[in-house]
């Protein structure tokens, strides 16, 4: 026990692995025995999250459960982990995310083995990203999470489809899928190391905060033969790109739709609940820390791509007739209020308007997590039943499913932001707080005209959801589901346990999101004022 | 208990109601009806107790019933929530506490429970009756109980929570979490009915018109809080230092002041919610949804909430208003409503659906309020509202005891190409429906005005007085011939449904309803006539001053400074008087004597027009074409198919491409040339390398675990070496 608490923050990262290697060893035709121990193994990370949120005091400053080891000390870099209320958000979504995931998955039976372990090395990847305090530690395991990911899509993704990408070349639509999302990331991540080797031979340390401190401070001269802002500038953009592709946001987003569309159930779930989160997170924790002045001067461009991402992403979304495709564009539409909030931030940083709009990214990260993943497990829900994700192809569904129908109306709810939901509370603090920095002593600039137009994605967030369940629950039933063979089965209690989780921290972050809210607050304030 | 404590627990029996029907109760009827009734009568209760306590209350309005908590923190501040109840508040508490109770009660009857399961019934389609046979063995088709009943109460349960919620707010933003509860509710219930594609529409179209306006009230929310630092009412609209900050800062926007530009966008929220034109067009086909659904929403829900929130934000409004000229805000608010009055009562004319007809009078009624208001008559408008909700709840329920009683007709003989909606297929239904008549006809006269004793003759009265005491001639006119034009397509109604002879088989046999359904009718009339006389103008002439104006006595203590009462004039009252009977007569003369098969006797004379008025001014089609279709393509062709698959796809694409390209160029003119024509076969390198590719041909498994234990073991060893022999 005591090994644990001291430490806590690498027992939580490896233990997933460790699992994973527990799970080699079992036979492959043990199908239960596997499922089951994986799902065990993904709630001891959660219980120790939990444990971890417990102990965590968001009023102190700095990073807390910090533990550091040797790993290069060549070029100073360290194994260096730790976590404040910024990361500690995450790792709690992520932790969470992770069991109900390898729950949605227990209805895989094709090589369940490799499929379980995979996904339990992508947890130790993603949580890696959120605990690192090292800037190349962070770049591994930033790394490492796309390879499990590659292969969940590539390999367990809907085996039907093509795709063509000019004339007379057809791919089939998993492996552009699969091939889309890898060389997309990895083109991002190009910029990103070079700017983070940089970095690492200018200062001599890839410690996190110590590099914020020292590179942003670094204003004057010259570097590579160039003036130190111009090498700023273009350092600023290789992480704000690599960042930016991850989110997605425009017009680097058409990799999610593929991606999400072709993936497994429990695939897409982890993909926009925690994946997109990392692109997010590293703005929060690397942009904005290390570009202050930087992220200022091209907030607006910042903001016009999270505008564009926000109502191009409820576009897409409402003109789409493939059920999960127009789920994955709404993620397009929910994070790019998060990047709004970030260029909120950027512009007026230290203010209340701020923070408020910080407060709001934050959550928004955290909600869009649970209504995404949800959304995403109701689709594989009834394409498990149907084989179909064709909008037109369903139809007054209601009362061959009433439970699932009524799930369904509670999520994509959430996901409109209705108020007394969780992301209306997210999505009103960020257009709150960007109207603020808007308006902020009584200039207008265009943070008002960005967010007025971001409205416009808004009202287009309630076309696609309710598209989508007019689509599916409403109308003439359509009698194909509602005999014989084809006959429409009700949620089972498995389907039930994954989204009630889900539906409960819906409801209560909407209702009173102030212990999540508190905890990012302060760490807002700490981190950026 | 604590006047606040209760205020803190009103909402909440309903959404326990709501809850304890989802998750437990659903399958018996008779069990989620009762917990429903019994949270609204609890919710009741506890509104009548605040509300007198609100009375007993001395110098209330200085004094309010108010607390608060933190909700968010915001940097080093909190955003707090709470409730109040002031005098603007207690009033409405009390109207909906009455409306919402009535409605309740009156569903048990409207859903036939009691009443064998249908035939053929099936959830989300309206029942379509049961065979029974009684004792002599004759078969008889009766009314059958709603399918989806517990659910119906669930999601009505809901809405009174959203309403409650709007109702104790102490600020805008719990304000608007109700109001948007109460949107989603609206969306289920018009679409409770799922099956019929009608309604299905109907739900959508209510949700996103009024998402229109909620957009733009998020915005005014969004400002309002930058610019003040908070969202609570007695904070900004009982603030003078604050309200007159907003009236002087000016924005880039139209010239407006703050105040006026915050007041418009929360304003379009309400043009949203309360269907003012332009984005009236859901409210009529909110008919879709069952009758005592179309009560809740037209009467004491929701197109409500709308006003109340003008109502609310009226100082905010009026900030930089001096008494005289009206603000740029003020009149666009004015216009709009006078606007909305007259063009609403003009669709109702021509309508045959006996719930479209009253769809369009709560148009142009809500049309009067926002008139008013948009003109400063602050409490007439209160006053409106207030007795407004009672009529037309009364209308509404009267309608649909109408609708039922045709149905039982419809049962009776078989046809069910009759629409029991249609107010030419009924005709004297007085003597068959003499509760449902009498309720009806004053509910009716009291919309129309009909003199003295109903409640809207006195506050419409007082509308027309003050357009007229303020010299607001363009407003009093419109007004005037809106009213009048109200009286007319009342009377009309009430002619075509209960007068003269049944002009169907149908109508012959229609049947009174239980007394579920005509008790709250009853109770509400009481309101439709009584409720008038608590706002009595002081100079009226005989009878003016005998009890007194308590109306304005009271709400006007919600403002910081007490409005003046208009002098009394006899030119609004003589149009009021000539407006109403004279409507009322002109609408029994014209259809009285109309028969089964007759046209509509204002076909003819209105030519053109009415096919105009009919079609609601063609305004449905106007936003398919050049809304709905536009926005359809931006989304499917350009969005989508031109510019994330074409544009951006299609670079990526070409990037793709070019590395094929370029692997292809150095495949054949690099590799397979030189390197293994040239040095493989010519200098002989194949003859070596061939063998060898062979043997590790044998790893490449196919296997996934194979691959990772590769990976792993190379990785390992790069490492190794790297560490040994590198670092």
């Amino acid at each position: 026990m005591d090994f644990i608490s001291t430490h806590l923050l690498t027992t939580i990262l490896f233990f997933p692995v460790i699992a994973a290697l527990l799970i080699w060893f079992f036979p492959k035709d043990q199908i239960a025995l596997i499922r089951w121990t994986a799902l065990l193994a993904s709630l001891v990370p959660f219980g120790l999250s939990i444990w971890l949120w417990t102990q965590f005091n968001p009023s102190v400053a700095g990073f807390q459960f910090k533990e550091q080891y040797a790993w290069y000390p060549e070029i100073n870099s360290t194994f260096h982990l730790g976590v404040d209320g910024l990361s500690l958000t995450m790792v709690l979504l992520t932790t969470l995310l992770m069991p109900l995931a390898i729950l949605a998955s227990f209805n895989i039976t094709d090589k369940v083995k490799a499929y379980m372990m995979l996904f339990l090395f992508l947890e130790t990847g993603m949580l890696g990203v959120f605990l690192a305090l090292d800037l190349l530690i962070f770049f591994v395991f930033w790394e490492i999470g796309l390879v499990p990911m590659y292969f969940l899509i590539n390999q367990w993704g809907s085996p039907k489809g093509e795709r063509e990408m000019w004339p007379g070349m057809k791919v089939s639509a998993r492996n552009y899928a699969s091939l889309k999302f890898m060389i997309y990331t990895m083109a991002g991540s190009l910029g990103l190391l070079l700017a983070i080797q940089m970095l690492g031979v200018l200062f001599q340390t890839y410690d996190l905060m110590a590099l914020a401190e020292k590179w942003s401070n670094f204003n004057s001269g010259t570097l590579l033969g160039l003036n130190v802002s111009t090498v700023k500038a273009i350092a600023f953009w290789a992480f704000t790109i690599a960042f930016a592709l991850k989110v997605p946001v425009w017009p680097f987003h058409t990799w999610l739709p593929d991606a999400h569309t072709e993936a497994p159930t429990a695939g897409s779930m982890i993909l926009a609940g925690v994946l997109l989160k990392l692109g997010a997170y590293g703005f929060l924790r690397l942009v904005l820390p290390f570009y202050p002045a930087e992220s200022q001067q091209f907030a607006g461009w910042l903001a016009f791509l999270a505008t564009m991402a926000i109502v191009f992403g409820a576009f897409a979304s409402f003109g789409q007739t493939d059920f999960k495709r127009l789920v994955a564009y709404s993620s397009v539409n929910h994070m790019g209020f998060v990047l709004l909030g970030i260029a909120a931030a950027a512009k007026a940083m230290g203010t209340q308007d701020a923070t408020i709009a910080l407060n709001g990214a934050v959550l928004q990260m955290f909600n869009h997590g649970l209504s995404a993943a949800g959304m995403f497990f109701l689709v594989g829900v009834i394409y498990e039943r149907t084989h179909t994700r064709d909008l037109n192809a369903f139809g007054g569904l209601f009362p061959l499913v009433p439970v699932y129908g009524g799930i369904l109306i509670f999520t994509s709810m959430a996901s409109l932001g209705l108020p007394g939901l969780n992301g209306f509370v997210s999505e009103f603090l960020v257009v709150r707080g960007a109207f603020g920095v808007g308006f902020a002593g009584g200039e207008w600039n265009y943070m008002v005209v960005y967010t007025a137009i971001a409205m416009l994605g808004l009202l287009f967030t309630g076309a696609y959801i309710l598209k989508g369940i007019r689509k599916v629950l409403h109308g003439p039933l359509n009698e194909h589901w509602a005999h014989g063979e084809h006959k429409l089965t009700e949620i089972n209690t498995r389907e039930i346990l994954v989204m009630a989780p889900l539906m409960i921290l819906i409801l209560v972050l909407g209702v009173w999101p102030m212990w999540l809210l508190d905890v990012i607050n302060k760490a807002m304030l700490l981190l950026f004022s | 208990m604590a006047t606040e404590t209760i205020i803190w627990l009103l909402p909440l029996p309903p959404l326990l109601a709501f809850f304890l029907i989802v998750l437990l109760t659903n399958r018996s009827k008779a069990l989620s009806h009762t917990v429903a009734i019994a949270a609204v009568a609890l919710s009741w209760l506890g509104s009548m107790v605040v509300f007198f306590r609100a009375l007993g209350t001395e110098h209330f309005g200085k004094e309010v019933f108010a607390s608060s908590i933190n909700w968010l923190p915001t940097g080093t501040d909190f955003l707090k929530i709470g409730v109040q109840i002031d005098p603007l508040g207690a009033i409405t508490l009390f109207f909906v506490a009455w409306t919402i109770f009535m409605i309740f009660l009156y569903s048990v009857g409207y859903h036939n429970f009691g009443q064998p399961k249908g035939d053929h019934d099936r959830p989300g389609l309206p029942p379509h009756g049961a065979t029974v046979t009684d004792e002599h063995g004759h078969k008889h088709t009766v009314l059958s109980v709603e399918p989806m009943y517990s659910r119906f109460f669930a999601f009505l349960a809901l809405f009174a929570f959203g309403m409650y919620v709007l109702v104790v707010s102490d600020n805008l933003l719990t304000l608007f979490v109700g109001w948007e509860i109460m949107g989603l509710c609206s969306y289920l219930l018009i679409g409770f009915w799922y099956g019929k594609p009608s309604a299905r529409n109907a739900a959508v179209k209510a949700f996103m018109t009024t998402r229109i306006g909620d957009v733009f009230m998020l915005l005014g929310l969004a400002l309002l809080y930058s610019a003040t630092g908070t969202l609570n009412y007695r904070a900004i609209f009982y603030n003078e230092e604050v309200l007159t900050r907003l009236a002087e800062t000016m924005t880039p926007v139209f010239g407006l002041s703050a105040a006026g530009l915050i007041g418009l966008l929360l304003f379009i929220g309400t043009i949203g919610k309360s269907a003012q034109w332009p984005l009236h067009v859901w409210l009529p086909d909110a008919m879709e949804g069952p009758t005592p659904v179309s009560a809740m929403i037209h009467a004491a829900t929701m197109v409500s909430a709308g006003v109340y929130m003008v109502i609310r934000i009226f100082p905010l409004v009026t900030a930089d208003w001096h008494g005289h000229d009206l603000t740029a805000a003020m009149s666009v608010i004015a216009f709009i409503g006078t606007f909305t009055a007259l063009f609403a009562a003009t669709i109702a004319v021509a309508q045959n659906d006996i719930k479209r007809v009253l769809a369009y009078s709560t148009i142009s009624q809500l049309g009067f309020m926002i008139a008013a208001l948009g003109m400063g008559a602050y409490i007439a408008a209160a006053f409106h509202l207030v007795t407004h909700a009672f009529f037309k709840a009364l209308l509404f329920l009267g309608s649909g005891s109408v609708i039922h009683g045709m149905e039982h007709g419809v049962l009776h003989t078989g046809n069910h190409k009759v629409d029991p909606q249609d107010m030419w297929n009924m005709g004297g239904l007085k003597d068959r429906m003499p509760i449902t008549f009498w309720t009806f006809l004053i509910g009716g006269f009291a919309l129309a005005g009909f003199p003295l004793v109903t409640a809207g003759f006195w506050s419409k009265d007082e509308i027309l007085a003050d357009a007229f005491a303020h010299e607001h001639w363009v407003i009093l006119i419109t007004l005037s011939l809106a009213a009048l034009m109200t009286a007319f397509y009342t009377m009309r109604q009430i002619t075509l449904t209960f007068l003269g002879q049944p002009r169907t088989k149908e109508a012959e046999h229609a049947h009174e309803t239980p007394w579920t359904m005509t008790v709250p009718l009853v109770v509400l009339s009481v309101f439709a006539v009584g409720f008038g006389w608590v706002g009595i103008p002081e100079h009226f002439p005989i009878i003016g001053g005998l009890i007194p104006n308590w109306f304005h006595e009271f709400v006007g203590g919600t403002l910081i400074e007490h409005p003046k009462p208009v002098e009394f004039s006899w030119v609004p009252l003589t149009i009021s008087l000539v407006v109403a009977l004279g409507g009322l007569a002109l609408g029994w003369l014209v259809y009285k004597d109309v028969k089964a098969g007759d046209t509509d006797p204002l076909e003819k004379p209105l030519g053109f027009l009415y096919p105009f008025l009919k079609n609601k001014w063609y305004f449905d089609e106007f936003y398919a074409f050049f809304v709905i279709k536009p926005m359809t393509w931006l989304s499917e062709v350009f969005t989508y198919q031109w510019m994330d698959q074409r544009v951006i796809d299609g670079l990526l694409h070409f990037f793709a491409r070019l590395g094929l390209a370029l692997g292809h160029f150095f495949r054949y003119y690099i590799d397979k040339p030189i390197v293994n024509e040239l040095i493989g076969d010519k200098l002989g390198a194949y003859w070596t390398f061939q063998p060898a590719g062979r043997a590790l041909s044998k790893t490449q498994t196919g296997r996934i675990q194979s691959y990772l234990i590769g990976a792993v073991t190379v990785f390992l060893i790069i490492g190794a070496a790297l560490y040994l022999f590198v670092f």
